[in-house]
């Protein structure tokens, strides 16, 4: 819409009210299935199975947070979930961000096919690599080694890494470096003194979509470990049995897997939109 | 692989200049150097990623069961994939995984599409709410999957009570009955994905250039008309990508519904991937989900070559 009717629009006080209503519709609609995961997660037992919803006004407990994490390996998984995410994440920006920056400023021979290859293989399916992934584990005996998770988010998280570090390179003028050069720098200077301090925006989306990834992941994470290497994701799951299911442990659990997630949200909220829309609108 | 970059190098005429002597000279590190910056990155995805799928195709020709060493595995041939193609399961997951496609992504990009046309002017406390909406994306999916499980669920879930109070809807088993788990799944992911297409689009939207705009209304166009002649037509490119992207996601999709339904009752929420999982470590048949795992490439790789035609960020004609 033009500015002009923009503008016309915007004074008009009905259209105004009427575009902030939809605007905390959409909130509520997204805000309320978190708010009954943090909120069942403080009840306890008989107001959770006493089926009727109660949003704001009932007694709040920790005793589900007490037993979640009070119970038998919760630091082991909290440690290992820290671990696998944070290594992973560092790992693909330092690999991927020397793989962007090459594809991004070198002519080389094979680059346009390793870009295009890189482009591809970001589609392959966390199902397609379970089972290959397992035959791996089982030949090397690594079962149960968190190094392993750390390879393959690594691996899922390089492409996604690259494309989106690629873009930002690209738009920083080429013109700094050559001038770094001419004074005598080598590419690994180049690097780390002129370019990684105005790649940090850049960095800073690459890491949160790396961590987010790794952090979150559900499938390889069930597969790869064993009683000592289990992620949160996969321990709660564990709560899931065909007996009986404990909802407030449950959520507990939920709510602390999804903190990390919800911190880069409230303060990177602009740099993860610009991540998403990278793809799709610059392309 | 150095000599030839270097061959293909100092000939490159688009090289600047005062390049040219350096790039003849023996110890030029400029041609050797991008391959050493790309080489462990490729590496990583070569093992972690493309040997995978190379595996799952060399797996998908033996009967390999979970418990017996591979050695043991017998080469079965095409044995498997003539299975597979025979197999109702097989079908009918690939049919439910075409019909949640169809379901999501059109009501999907009918209410991104639409909220973001509605609400694409620029107003105060815009940046709040975008925070809000991206808040389903971020989530865990396995936390998506309970928390969906747990407003579903028949007997303490808020949906049931809901549904009674307001509409005298008597209490449904919705994840244990074929349709109603489907539609969970279904109302699930457009929870979760809606907000994604509208974030996109509104992107799109916001970055038209204000002169196209501006010209159509001085040539007459109504509302409709600039939106259907004018902004639709220019964001198009980002519609089909966005399209795309969730489609491969579909087919990509797997934890929202191990955690829901597991993929049933029967196999009615068991989509393509979740198929496979559960034909590899539920049935405990590796060689024969590893054939299924072989088509599901096949399906993603012709997905993944249309995006990469219609908007690859990496294409030489970016590359100013």
């Amino acid at each position: 819409m033009s500015e002009r009717i923009a503008a016309r629009s915007l004074n008009n006080p009905w259209r105004v009210a009427g575009h902030y209503f939809f605007l905390v519709l959409l909130a509520l609609i997204c805000l309320t299935p978190i708010w009954v995961m943090i909120s069942t997660s403080l009840k306890d037992q008989i107001t959770i199975f006493d089926g009727k919803p109660i949003w704001f006004f009932f007694v709040p407990t920790i005793e589900n947070y007490q037993d979640v994490m009070g119970a038998g390996k919760f630091d082991k998984y909290l440690w290992n979930s820290i671990i696998v995410a944070t290594v992973s994440t560092f790992l693909t920006l330092l690999l991927g961000g020397l793989c962007a920056y090459s594809l991004a400023r070198a002519e080389f021979k094979g680059r346009r096919f390793v870009a295009n290859a890189t482009l591809l293989v970001r589609m392959v399916p966390p199902a397609v690599l379970a089972v290959p992934a397992f035959s791996m584990v089982l030949a090397f005996n690594l079962r149960s080694d968190l190094m392993v998770l750390i390879f393959f988010y690594t691996a899922l998280n390089l492409p996604f890494a690259i494309w989106l570090l690629f873009g930002f390179y690209k738009q920083i003028p080429v013109e700094l470096e050559e001038a770094a050069i001419v004074d005598g720098a080598s590419p690994l200077q180049v690097f780390f003194k002129v370019l990684l301090p105005l790649m940090k925006s850049g960095y800073a989306v690459a890491g949160i979509f790396t961590f987010r990834i790794a952090w979150n992941e559900f499938v390889l994470a069930l597969l790869l470990t064993g009683r000592n290497t289990r992620t949160l994701p996969v321990a709660v799951s564990g709560y899931l049995t065909d007996t009986g299911v404990e909802w407030g442990r449950i959520m507990a659990m939920g709510t602390l897997i999804v903190i990390p997630p919800l911190l880069f949200t409230f303060f990177a909220a602009r740099q993860i939109i610009a991540g998403m829309t990278a793809g799709a609108v610059k392309g | 692989m150095a000599n030839a970059a270097i061959s293909a190098n100092s000939s490159e005429p688009s090289a600047p200049d005062g390049d040219r002597s350096v790039a003849k000279a023996p110890r030029d590190y400029r041609n050797i150097a991008p391959y050493f910056f790309i080489a462990p990155a490729v590496f990583v995805m070569l093992v972690g990623l493309v040997y995978p799928v190379f595996d799952s195709l060399y797996l998908s020709f033996f009967d390999w069961k979970i418990g017996e060493p591979f050695s043991k595995a017998d080469n079965v041939g095409f044995t498997n994939y003539l299975r597979m193609f025979s197999d109702p399961d097989v079908w009918e997951s690939i049919w439910v995984t075409f019909r949640f496609g169809f379901w999501t992504i059109t009501l999907e990009m009918f209410l991104g599409v639409t909220l973001a046309l509605m609400l694409e002017k620029p107003i105060r406390g815009a940046s709040i709410f975008r925070t809000i909406f991206i808040l389903p994306l971020m989530v865990s999916p396995v936390v998506v999957g309970l928390i969906w499980r747990y407003l579903f669920d028949a007997r303490v879930g808020w949906i049931n009570y809901y549904l009674g109070i307001w509409f005298g809807i008597e209490p449904q088993v919705w994840l244990g009955d074929a349709e109603l788990a489907f539609f969970a799944i279904v109302f699930t992911d457009i929870w979760q994905w809606t907000p994604f297409i509208f974030i996109i689009v509104i992107a799109g939207l916001q970055a038209l250039p204000s002169e196209v705009l501006e010209a159509s209304r001085i040539d007459g166009a109504n509302w409709w008309q600039q939106i259907f002649l004018v902004k639709l037509p220019m964001i198009s490119s980002i519609l089909v990508i966005a399209l795309l992207m969730r489609l491969i996601d579909v087919f990509r999709a797997l934890e929202v519904m191990y955690i829901m339904t597991g993929g049933g009752p029967g196999r009615a929420t068991e989509l393509l991937s979740l198929h496979i999982y559960n034909r590899a470590f539920d049935a405990q048949l590796l060689g024969y989900a590893s054939a299924i795992a072989v088509l599901l490439i096949v399906i993603v790789t012709v997905l993944s070559a249309g995006i990469l035609i219609i908007g690859n960020p990496m294409k030489d004609k970016s590359d100013v």
